[in-house]
């Protein structure tokens, strides 16, 4: 594993653990847009959260060489 | 009774183009099985994230938020929205691409090759096959439910459930996975389309959220729905390891290998938490209002409250529409039928000799027969077990916590050379004993169960806390069973795959050949 796949398993973990937030467990208020209780509010940017770790692991830890074995595979059967 | 014939105009669509998708086929059985490794990057990601959304996801989760609050969001929803891409990421690609290489259309035919034995992906076919029948069934007892809903008890359960059994059965018989795709594909822009639409009349007709949202909040009694007081953090935590059950799910990993290129996961993978996002904000925050709106359901009785909303605050042809859009939902159980139908016919019939000899045309009206065979099946069951289990319960218990479980078996498959056949045989028969355990566990203690809000209550007193009673579940110091399971599971793996010899460097090669390396300019 380079750098920055060793810097986005750590970031992947960190995001695993930041589900864990105990301290909205017994807040039913503020509520967020009038409506939204401080728990559901933070899991709605959780999830905001869990696609831009995906779009940062296609981006720099994408399993190019999985293409380059498709790529030669092409390339034998033609 | 309008919302219903909606429905039904819905289901001759869905029809349709299952039948189209027949006219589309070659005939031959990788197409019929895996629509020839075709789908573009768009349908992959609908089909895959529809697959997903099924009768559990909709009525379950809005059912389940009724009784215990805002926390059911983070309970299963946003931990998917990491740990399921995260499985399509390192998972699903790698065997999309063992798929592609060596012609592989089901997951027991790379674990029989990978661990050099027939016996274990016998075994794990067994396995994995029982515990999809109860995700089939789910999907039967959501669409009788929705249906008789929706009708107003015009069409009654047991009607409704023999419809969408044979609906689903005639799209998938005929489409196969072509049609299975393009129907998934077409149902979950239509919840997402129509889901958005509902949310803002059932809003538009009760005077706003925001004062229900004030009305709960000043409620004593129901207070307690907007905060995470009805879930302890020993369950929130050990949920996070049910998303797992995304690895070993036999549809999921069928549904990776029907890719065209491995770049259409790319999309899949970024969008899914999104999707995820869109479909169970809404279905949670919707069981929220149903308990303002309609207080005191028991358990069981929660699971159609978003159909009830839908009755009761949109015009009878908005209803239907949305209703339609929740049958869609309720209906993903066309992939399970499918993966099941491709299991039997790859795994069994054509592994021991029926291919070989009888020939491909054959193997594919096998795959048809089995289909039906499927639907029957699961509808009985889902006649057997009405108004028994909760929606929600039923597929956790027994579906999602055994696949979970499972997970350390593919992981060690793709990633570990070292793990061998014993540590994967070691691993499922402890999945299945713990399995056959805690089912013994949950009917000894159905006459201690507490009611919803009430504390847990231990099982064996002279044992503490080890095993407690909840509502719903047994557990485990206060833990979802699947923790152990898993951690079970990957503890066995490396053990007993150390403790015996290592896979044939024919196998090593064949599985972890040295990486090609990329040319760069």
């Amino acid at each position: 594993m380079n750098r920055a796949h060793w810097l986005l398993s750590i970031w992947v973990l960190v995001v695993f653990a930041l589900h864990q937030d105990v301290w909205n467990w017994q807040q039913s208020g503020p509520l967020w847009f009038g409506m939204l209780p401080p728990g559901l509010t933070y899991h709605l940017g959780y999830s905001v959260l869990a696609a831009i770790t995906m779009a940062l692991l296609v981006k720099f830890a994408w399993p190019a060489e999985l293409e380059a074995e498709d790529d030669t595979a092409k390339t034998t059967d033609s | 009774m309008i919302p219903a014939i909606v429905v039904f105009i819905y289901l001759a669509v869905v029809l349709y183009v299952g039948l189209f998708a027949f006219r589309k086929s070659t005939g031959s059985k990788e197409d019929f099985f895996l629509a020839s490794r075709s789908l573009g990057p768009w349908v992959f990601l609908l089909t895959v994230f529809g697959t997903n959304m099924t009768a559990f996801a909709i009525l379950g989760s809005s059912g389940l938020a009724y009784q215990r609050g805002i926390g059911v969001y983070g309970l299963m929803a946003s931990s998917s929205g990491l740990i399921i891409p995260l499985t399509i990421f390192l998972i699903g690609t790698r065997l999309w691409a063992l798929g592609k290489k060596h012609g592989y259309m089901t997951q027991v035919q790379y674990f029989r090759d990978r661990w050099e034995c027939d016996g274990i992906g016998t075994l794990i076919f067994a396995v994995t096959a029982l515990m999809m029948i109860p995700y089939v069934v789910i999907g039967m007892m959501g669409g009788g439910h929705t249906l008789e809903s929706l009708s107003e008890g015009f069409v009654p359960y047991w009607l409704g459930g023999a419809i969408v059994a044979i609906v689903v059965m005639l799209y998938v018989f005929f489409g196969g996975m072509r049609g299975v795709a393009w129907v998934n594909a077409l149902q979950t822009v239509l919840f997402l389309l129509f889901g958005a639409i509902a949310f803002y009349l059932i809003s538009r007709n009760l005077g706003g959220y925001d004062k229900i949202i004030a009305e709960i909040a000043a409620d004593p009694k129901q207070e307690a729905l907007l905060n995470r007081s009805r879930i302890s953090p020993q369950e929130f935590f050990s949920y996070s390891f049910i998303p797992l059950s995304a690895m070993m799910f036999p549809h999921m990993a069928i549904m990776c290998l029907t890719a065209e290129k491995v770049t259409s996961f790319k999309r899949t993978v970024v969008w899914y938490p999104i999707c995820i996002l869109l479909i169970w904000l809404p279905s949670v925050f919707l069981g929220i209002v149903a308990a303002h709106q309609f207080p005191g359901l028991k358990l069981g009785e929660s699971d159609d409250v978003i159909l009830r909303l839908l009755s009761d605050n949109t015009d009878v042809i908005v209803a239907g529409v949305l209703g339609a859009a929740i049958m869609a939902c309720v209906m993903a159980t066309d992939s399970q039928i499918m993966a099941l139908s491709t299991m039997f016919s790859q795994d069994v019939f054509a592994h021991y000799g029926g291919a070989k000899k009888y020939g491909e045309t054959v193997q594919v009206w096998m795959g048809r027969a089995f289909v039906i065979v499927i639907a029957i099946v699961s509808y009985i069951l889902a006649l057997a077990l009405e108004g028994q289990k909760s929606i929600f319960d039923l597929a956790i218990r027994f579906g999602f916590s055994g696949f979970a479980a499972l997970a350390p078996v593919m992981l060690a498959a793709l990633f570990w050379r070292r793990s061998n056949k014993w540590g994967a045989l070691a691993a499922v028969l402890w999945v299945v004993l713990c399995m056959a355990a805690l089912w013994w566990l949950q009917v000894y203690s159905n006459d201690l169960a507490p009611k919803p809000g009430q504390a847990p209550v231990a099982i064996f007193a002279a044992l503490g806390d080890l095993f407690l009673r909840t509502p719903m579940n047994v557990t485990i110091y206060g833990y979802m069973p699947v923790m152990f399971m898993c951690l079970g599971s990957a503890f066995w793996m490396v053990l007993v795959s150390l403790l015996t010899p290592a896979p044939t460097s024919a196998t090593l090669d064949k599985f972890f050949p040295a990486k090609p390396k990329l040319q760069t300019s």
